[in-house]
């Protein structure tokens, strides 16, 4: 018989519990979880995310309802365990009503109320903790919240709809991320901060008026040495604070965010020994041998932890003694560092803020100006303390030399800047194995180690894979690859990174063998043939993209595989409206055109007209069946915004009309655009023809960007960009006439189409075959493949149709329809 | 009104294939797809991220991709393949090359872990 197991708590750490008692031996329990939130188990950490709105809540979810089927255990949501029968070995638990807060405490459990009642053999205890309350008058009043659940995010979220005005009380870690949050509901917000100063248990005094300026700059308002005495409500909702000293501050939603308490009442009840937490000892047993406790509600020698970091080391050693892997091992307590996750602000502290010792070093640089504050507290030449504000660079280097106890180098310049030959602070190599390597999903050292020697894991996705390291923010992914190096001698690249499309085992020369020998010309055809008859829907538009450049003419166009944007010739908007683009060729127009576009935007109620980065304009909000009828008005072919191919070509007035102009910069970037408008690639294409070094077309930023120089020569420049990546593009080559700019243009963007990965950026393109080698295939012509680049790209350039042409004959019927509408006679058919 | 009843939403032809059309049924929009394999299925046209039409989204395998954010979702259950998030799905069927669904006004089941 299997022994039984019961959980109470479904979060961070009573789930992570199971897993790790799951991997240790998943034939070992019988297991049930009871949870008093109403879902499955979710990164509490992310909740920041969720309030500043840069995830959604679904987003954050940890565990699946599968998950839990799949390992067969018993999940009980909504349901708040109320006291534990020792003696009997039982849990009592209440359903929750829909309007309970988990965390109320109020919630005991009547007597008759309708119990479950399950036995136990051993239980873990998993509460975590509840947001501390001061007392302050009136914290019960409606439009004041906490912030610790979905269920508070969402709450907060549709208060603030009608709200102009938010204080949050407490400035703390939390309070501050809630403060960010409530700002991207265009709130304005105010931190009430009783201590004198922000994150009092994390900065020094110095550091924390540095961050209440960066915060203020970006609009936040702090009062520090505030004390809130009462919050008073107006029509019943909240409308003003009143401040001990008589101030008074007007607001009309208030978040308590001023710390929190271990959640104690059911261990307390039972009889298990409390003090701030539930006490427990090295192997986080309470004092019954058979009550276990993890996470924000223990108390272990004396300390209690608000942070995630801790629990993944607490599990692993009760998952231990529980599967009886090891009985000796031990838990010691945890050495904690916290990062500020606040867009805009780069904030990182660890160990002590402070030092009275004298024999400490303490080293601090200050750039007051460009808000850096760096503060290194060094003791026996091992790292006691940091505090890392405006630059944090350095900082998880410094937090591994800190968790792991690790010798600092002797140039003590060395921690605050980095070496300047540019070598490693830190080589993982030098890590012990249960140095944590990913804070985000607590994996450590030992796991990695042992997926890549055991798991045949040698690239940093394969390692992700298969334990999660480096899935959450990934900043810890430069330290993975270092231990595989150091472990295997070389990071390697998974094959499947390099398959062209996921659902088809092939890299792209192989795929493109095995297309144009079997002569496949259709993506269905394709799918069937190489990709076994699956027809992975991320697959399709991959495919469509690489055939189209493959058979220019014969191409069996297929809609099913194109995305919206690519099957109606727009762009979707979030409201499921769309946007029209039209050519400007080179940025030039003509009153007439504009005439033209104007009236459309008219008649066809555009909800906004705008100029493009790309110098054209947008005409956003067009409805779909709209489309065929907007651009005949305009009369102007697509300028396909929307689709991975050749998009604009920016220019500047160049000799027309500027006094500096030294090419023809305007006819050049026509030209080119005409010639290059709407041919397919693997990603979008953007070019410029500036007419002098000055570069006002922003050339040395582009796909390909053209610069005219001195004695009638152009540049040509490869492999800019200056979106999510910046990179500077690389000179190809310099030419002494506009026909030679097209030739090498030609065959750059030919050789980028048959050779990128599909998705894959000039930038990221140029950057991994490397300037060199393309100067020596597109210039010296070293591989004798030019003129055949050249004339692949004529056949594409030949085989260009504009495709709002398809407004005068649409390609199925109903490809611009809206929603059909059906008249439903409920009698005629009703068959129930 | 709670029992399923069978509407006719006209010929299959109006679908094309291996794509999804959306038709207004009692004021609730409903995504049709029909697979290149033949297969018809019918979903609620809205995506519970942030309201995605997905008659618009690409299919296979049985699933289909949301337009706006990538989501997916099981075309025959409506649940969401990868998130704690679902859409009603419909019976779908072709008589004679029409199209038919049993639409239910019982609200959807709601999805508890
Ligand atoms: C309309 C426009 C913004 C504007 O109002 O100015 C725009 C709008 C979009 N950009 Fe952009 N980008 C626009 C100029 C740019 C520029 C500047 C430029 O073209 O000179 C850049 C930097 C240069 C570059 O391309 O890298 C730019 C870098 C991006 C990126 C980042 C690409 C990268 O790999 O770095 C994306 C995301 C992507 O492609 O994956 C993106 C994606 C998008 C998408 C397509 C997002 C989406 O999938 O819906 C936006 C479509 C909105 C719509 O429906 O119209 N947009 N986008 C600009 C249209 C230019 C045009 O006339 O065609
Ligand atoms: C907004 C926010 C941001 C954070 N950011 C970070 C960060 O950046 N880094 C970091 O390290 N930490 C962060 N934390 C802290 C981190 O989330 C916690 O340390 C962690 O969640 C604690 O895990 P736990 O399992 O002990 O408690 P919880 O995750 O709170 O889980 C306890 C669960 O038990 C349930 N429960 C309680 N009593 C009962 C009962 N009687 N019966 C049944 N169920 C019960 C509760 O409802 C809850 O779901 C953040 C916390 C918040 C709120
Ligand atoms: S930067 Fe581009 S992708 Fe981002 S919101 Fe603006 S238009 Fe959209
Ligand atoms: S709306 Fe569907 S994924 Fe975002």
């Amino acid at each position: 018989m299997k022994r039984r197991l019961v959980v109470i708590g479904n979060g961070m750490a009573g789930a992570r519990a199971v897993e790790e008692i799951l991997k240790r031996d998943p034939e070992a329990f019988d297991i049930l979880m009871f949870g008093a939130e109403p879902y499955g188990n979710y990164n509490r950490i992310l909740l920041s995310n969720v309030l500043n709105q840069t995830q959604s809540p679904s987003e954050i979810f940890l565990n699946t309802l599968e998950w839990y089927q799949e390992n067969n255990i018993t999940l009980h949501v909504g349901m708040k365990v109320t006291h534990i029968d020792r003696v009997s070995k039982k849990v009592f638990a209440l359903k929750l009503s829909a309007e309970d807060i988990p965390y109320n405490k109020a919630i005991q459990g009547i007597d008759g109320d309708h119990f479950v009642e399950v036995p136990y053999d051993e239980l873990i205890i998993a509460t975590g903790s509840r947001p501390f309350v001061p007392r302050i008058k009136g914290s019960e009043l409606p439009g004041v919240f906490l912030f610790r659940t979905i269920e508070d995010c969402d709450q907060i979220a549709d208060y603030a709809k009608g709200c102009q005005k938010a204080v949050v009380i407490g400035g703390g870690l939390l309070g501050l991320e809630a403060a960010r949050g409530l700002m991207t509901h265009d709130l304005e917000v105010s931190v009430i901060e009783a201590a004198d100063q922000l994150m009092p248990s994390q900065l020094d005094l110095e550091s924390a008026n540095l961050l209440e300026r960066a915060m203020g700059a970006m609009g936040l308002r702090v009062f520090t040495k505030t004390f809130t005495s009462q919050i008073v409500a107006k029509d019943g909702r909240v409308s003003r604070l009143i401040f001990k000293d008589g101030g008074i501050l007007e607001t009309d939603i208030v978040v308590i965010s001023a710390g929190i308490v271990p959640m104690t009442e059911v261990a307390e009840k039972s009889g298990l020994k409390t003090n701030k937490g539930i006490l427990c000892d090295d192997q986080m047993r309470t004092e019954d041998p058979h009550i276990f406790a993890v996470g924000e509600c223990i108390e272990h020698r004396g300390l209690t932890y608000g942070l995630v970091e801790p629990i993944w080391q607490q599990v692993g050693v009760m998952a231990d003694i529980l599967t009886g892997v090891n009985s000796e091992t031990r838990y010691v307590g945890s050495k904690t560092g916290t990062k500020l996750k606040v867009m805009g602000v780069d904030l990182a502290s660890m160990g002590e803020k402070e030092t009275d010792e004298n024999d400490d070093e303490v080293l601090v640089y200050r750039d007051p100006n460009r808000g850096i504050y760096k503060k290194l507290i060094v003791r026996e030449n091992k790292i006691h303390g940091a505090i890392l504000l405006g630059d944090t660079g350095l900082s998880d280097s410094l937090m591994q030399l800190f968790m792991n106890e690790k010798e600092l180098p002797e140039n003590r310049g060395e921690i605050l800047f980095g070496s300047i030959d540019g070598s490693k602070l830190l080589d993982a190599g030098d890590l012990p194995d249960s140095a944590q390597i990913c804070g985000c999903n607590g994996v450590c050292k030992g796991e990695i180690v042992s997926a890549i020697e055991n798991g045949n894991c040698s690239s940093v996705a394969a390692v992700g894979a298969k334990t999660k390291a480096g899935m959450g923010c990934g900043s810890c992914r430069g330290f993975i690859a270092q231990v595989i190096e150091s472990v295997v001698g070389e990071v390697s690249y998974d094959a499947s990174e390099h398959y062209y499309v996921p659902g088809i085992p092939f890299e792209k020369s192989q795929l493109v063998r095995e297309i144009r020998s079997n002569g496949l010309k259709s993506v269905s055809v394709v799918l069937a043939t190489l990709g076994g008859g699956q027809e992975d829907p991320t697959t399709k538009t991959g495919l469509a993209s690489l055939l189209k450049t493959l058979w220019p003419k014969e191409y069996e166009d297929e809609r099913d595989a194109r995305f919206i944007n690519d099957r109606v010739h727009a762009n979707i908007q979030k409201d499921g409206t769309f946007s029209v683009v039209p050519r400007i060729i080179g940025g030039v127009t003509t009153p007439e055109e504009l005439l033209r576009i104007a009236q459309a935007a008219v008649k066809y109620k555009a909800k906004m007209v705008k100029f493009t980065g790309g110098q054209r304009i947008d005409l956003l909000g067009i409805k779909k069946e709209d489309l065929p009828n907007i651009w005949k008005d305009i009369g102007l072919p697509s300028g396909h915004a929307y689709t991975k191919a050749f998009r604009t070509v920016k220019s500047c007035v160049g000799t027309d009309f500027c006094r500096f102009g030294l090419g023809d910069s305007i006819s050049l970037a026509k030209e080119i655009e005409m010639r290059f408008q709407g041919v397919e690639a693997p990603h979008k294409v953007k070019m410029a023809v500036t007419g002098c070094p000055r570069n006002c077309a922003e050339a040395l930023v582009k796909d390909v960007g053209v610069v005219a120089i001195e004695g009638g020569q152009w540049e040509i420049y490869i492999g800019g960009a200056a979106g999510s990546t910046i990179r500077k593009g690389d000179l190809l080559c310099t030419v002494d006439n506009p026909q030679a700019v097209i030739q090498y243009t030609s065959r750059f963007l030919e050789y980028y189409r048959e050779h990128a990965k599909y998705l894959e950026r000039t930038y990221g393109f140029v950057e991994r075959i490397g300037i060199d080698l393309l100067k020596g295939i597109l210039i010296d012509d070293n591989m004798g493949i030019c003129l055949n680049l050249e004339s692949k790209m004529q056949e594409a350039v030949d085989a260009y149709k504009d495709p709002w042409k398809e407004a005068e004959d649409p390609v199925y019927p109903f490809q611009f329809d809206g929603p059909q509408l059906i008249e439903v006679l409920q009698e005629a058919e009703n068959n129930g | 009104m709670n029992k399923p009843f069978k509407v006719k939403l006209g010929s299959i032809e109006a679908v094309p294939m291996g794509q999804g059309l959306s038709f207004s049924v009692e004021g609730e929009e409903i995504a049709i797809f029909r697979s290149r394999a033949g297969e018809v299925s019918a979903i609620e046209n809205k995506c519970p991220h942030a309201n995605g039409p997905l008659a618009e989204g690409i299919i296979g395998e049985g699933k289909v991709v949301c337009p706006l954010h990538g989501h997916q979702f099981d075309l025959s259950t409506g649940k969401g393949c990868d998130r704690n998030e679902s859409v009603r799905s419909f019976p779908a069927w072709i008589e004679n090359g029409e199209l038919y669904i049993d639409y239910s006004t019982t609200s959807p089941e709601l999805v508890v872990l």
